[in-house]
């Protein structure tokens, strides 16, 4: 089939590996099936600037589910293993639909989640370039080996679809989980919409096997805001793929019996109570939050930083978000505009490593900061406030937050703003979330109401 | 060729610690070594921290001899005694998480063939009763059902003897210990059982006394685990600690459980016994001579 006369194929969300297989040529064609796994083996490998940066791109409107098929289509995976939990399981069946179609090259249905980010941790240590997707109670349940891998120096990409994981269960958007990951060494994105899933998953493989990085990256995103509604998304053609995993080229060596192994916790005095123990785990983890800070270059270099930043210069007021909030803000940000008000906002695109020299430059001027999440605790606030902290008079409000699923409408943010602004008392966000204001009256009175 | 990690980077062979040049010029790597020869080359493991008298020890010295080819052989364990010895051998060793080893397992030895096609790269679960009876029962089980192709081998030493002799799943009922103040009250877990329902092309239990059939039974498993499917073997690794037998008595009392309830049994399929005749040469399980004359 010359590719002149290949159509756009568009991807198919309900697909299976059957159905979204190319069809086999008529009877009368004469000729023999079309090889099922014939464009995977097509496909051709192009350097990672060349897939990110120069390669033509065609806009599809998909959901982020597709998106994240799309990206380990071009991202040349061997492995996959996948679990099924509302709302990441459309993406792990379509990685199923890329298994079926050759482009990955193993993939099974895993027990449960420790023993897929189990078999996750075997797959890299192999040598093979590895994917996997979970959410919530997922990521909790999977959360041991997750958080061994950076300390094991496995490179990979595990997608979170972030969900509520507290009782009452429930299985709507909520990303608490992502404050379970920030500790845990690897990288952490958090993609805003389709077309930042699509990009920081590639982007994700190529960082996490740079040589003086080999670590892990989580790319989450807002579970169902992301993976179940559409969004434009522009994609180089799927003929091109990134270039496959080197084994060789990681800080710490494969296991494949082919060179010396990593001498890491194999070594019995790691386990034992003395000096050396303590030593080589410490020197150990120092090491794993060096690699975190080296691939801050990589991160400029491809995803254009670890945050953008939209009208800051002069603005009285930020807005500091990542994920779904930051597109609620970006149009707070708008409204805040109509009514005269000075507003920027500043998207954070990764969380560990994190902008804190970026956000100090940026937020030295302004007089507000508010920081609107999808969780109840703000894990994002608490990093804003400890990174600028010093560097910034602003007053910082850890709000609004909306939990459980609820979505965030933008007059929560903008009045939030207008509170900040002229001191009004907020109905969302308790005088004890707002920091940089000692006001021990207001917070007496918030004390006084629960 | 993977041998070339265990050689010298050449000038530097004379500066290396005398352990490491008799593994180099002595080892088992790149030839068949035999339990008989013991003595006459170098072994994988020899030096270790664990209890003097240990059984535990004595059967993993004589598997890493058993291993058909050991220089291309990556043993994957977990939290427990054994571990302390597996990591001081000469072959790679994987120490995860707790319970994680056949979920490991499953991912490394899929992954290893999707880079080296045929060429054996043999993985081998060593860990004990606790972690994978208990906390790694899931994914032990579940590495079975998807008839991942590597070695799995339990080291039943009936107690968690690392964290101080609690009672675990393949205790003995009625035995008392740590958290079973009264004895425990379910029977000993039956893993072997477990292994051949959920499809384990072969299966064996062994005790460490009887070193002959512990090679053969670990060489059989990790060759037929290369391409036809899990194979476990149970071996019995007494605590002489927590069971308090003396140390002079250890292989006495291995020699007694294996009259009792440790008698020697192998399971093994029809495919796994053509296997095993046709490429490796295993005699007696070559089609039996009466089905020729029927032919003939």
């Amino acid at each position: 089939m010359s590719e002149g006369l290949e159509t756009e194929v568009k991807t198919n969300p309900q697909g299976d590996p059957i159905t979204s297989a190319p069809e086999a040529p008529k009877a009368e064609s004469g000729k023999g099936r079309k090889d099922p796994h014939g464009d995977a083996k097509r496909q051709v490998e192009v350097s990672p600037e060349f897939m990110f940066n120069e390669a033509p791109r065609e806009r599809e409107f998909i959901t982020g589910s597709e998106c994240a098929k799309e990206a380990v289509r071009r991202s040349n995976v061997d492995m996959s293993v996948a679990y099924p939990i509302t709302p990441q399981s459309e993406t792990l069946q379509l990685i199923g639909v890329l298994y079926g179609e050759g482009y990955v090259k193993e993939f099974y249905r895993g027990e449960e989640e420790y023993g897929v980010m189990s078999a996750i941790a075997g797959a890299s240590r192999a040598g093979v370039r590895a994917f996997t997707a979970t959410a919530g109670p997922g990521t909790l349940r999977g959360l041991e080996p997750i958080v061994s891998w950076a300390g094991h120096r496995l490179p990979a990409v595990c997608m979170f679809t972030c969900r509520v994981v507290n009782a009452p269960l429930a299985i709507q958007p909520d990303n608490i989980e992502i404050a379970y990951l920030l500790n845990s060494g690897m990288l952490v994105f958090h993609a805003e919409n389709q077309q930042d899933l699509f990009d920081f998953i590639m982007k994700g493989f190529i960082i996490s096997e740079k040589n003086d990085v080999t670590l892990p990256v989580g790319v989450c995103c807002d579970g169902f805001f992301v993976t179940h509604a559409r969004g434009y998304c522009s994609m180089p053609d799927k003929k091109y793929k990134l270039p496959a995993r080197d084994p060789y080229r990681g800080s710490v060596p494969v296991l494949d019996a082919e060179n010396p192994p990593a001498r890491l916790s194999r070594d019995a005095p790691v386990q034992k109570s003395n000096f050396m123990a303590y030593n080589i785990h410490a020197v150990w983890q120092q090491e794993v939050w060096a690699g975190v800070e080296r691939s801050r270059k990589y991160i400029e270099q491809y995803m254009d930083g670890l945050l953008e930043a939209q009208d800051v210069e002069g603005a009285d007021v930020l807005l500091i978000a990542s994920g779904s909030a930051a597109a609620q803000s970006r149009e707070a940000v708008r409204q805040c505009k109509e009514r005269g008000i000075k507003a920027g906002l500043i998207k954070i695109r990764s969380l560990r490593p994190f902008p804190t020299n970026e956000l100090r430059k940026l937020c030295g001027k302004a007089k507000l900061i508010v920081i609107p999440e999808f969780n109840y605790t703000g894990w994002l606030a608490k990093d804003v406030a400890t990174a600028i902290y010093g560097f910034s008079n602003a007053k910082i409000v850890a709000g609004p937050h909306v939990y459980g699923g609820m979505s965030m409408p933008v007059e929560m943010i903008t009045d939030e703003v207008e509170c900040g602004l002229t001191g009004k008392k907020s109905n969302t966000v308790p005088p004890s979330a707002i920091m940089g204001v000692a006001d021990p009256a207001a917070v007496a009175e918030f004390m006084k109401s629960i | 060729m993977s041998l070339d990690y265990v050689k010298f980077t050449p000038g530097f062979g004379k500066f290396m610690p005398k352990e490491y040049r008799d593994m180099v010029e002595h080892g088992p790597f790149g030839k068949k070594t035999a339990v008989s020869q013991v003595g006459t080359f170098k072994e994988i493991m020899e030096e270790h921290p664990m209890c003097a008298g240990c059984a535990m020890t004595l059967f993993i010295r004589l598997a890493f001899i058993a291993f058909p080819n050991p220089e291309d052989t990556i043993t994957v364990g977990t939290a427990g005694c054994g571990r302390l010895a597996i990591s001081q051998a000469a072959v790679p060793f994987v120490y995860g998480n707790y319970g994680d080893q056949n979920g490991v397992a499953s991912g490394l030895s899929r992954g290893l063939r999707l880079r080296f096609g045929d060429k054996p790269k043999d993985v081998v679960v060593m860990a004990g009763d606790g972690g994978m009876a208990d906390i790694g029962f899931a994914q032990t089980l579940h590495s079975w059902f998807r008839k991942e192709k590597f070695t799995t081998i339990m080291l039943d030493n009936e107690v968690y003897g690392n964290t101080g002799g609690q009672e675990s799943g393949m205790t003995n009922k009625g035995q008392v210990l740590k958290m079973a103040p009264l004895g425990k009250k379910f029977e000993k877990m039956d893993m072997l059982g477990m292994a051949k329902v959920a499809g384990c092309a072969y299966v064996a239990t062994v005790v460490p006394n009887n070193p002959r059939r512990v090679e053969s039974v670990i060489k059989k498993a990790i060759l037929i685990a290369r391409e036809v499917g899990p194979t476990y073997i149970q071996a019995y690794t007494s605590c002489n600690i927590e069971y308090a037998i003396p140390t002079d008595q250890v292989m006495q009392d291995a020699k007694d459980v294996e009259n009792d309830r440790y008698k020697f049994q192998e399971y093994i399929t029809d495919e796994a016994k053509e296997h095993l005749a046709t490429l490796y040469g295993y005699k007696e399980y070559l089609p039996k001579p009466a089905a020729a004359v029927t032919k003939g």
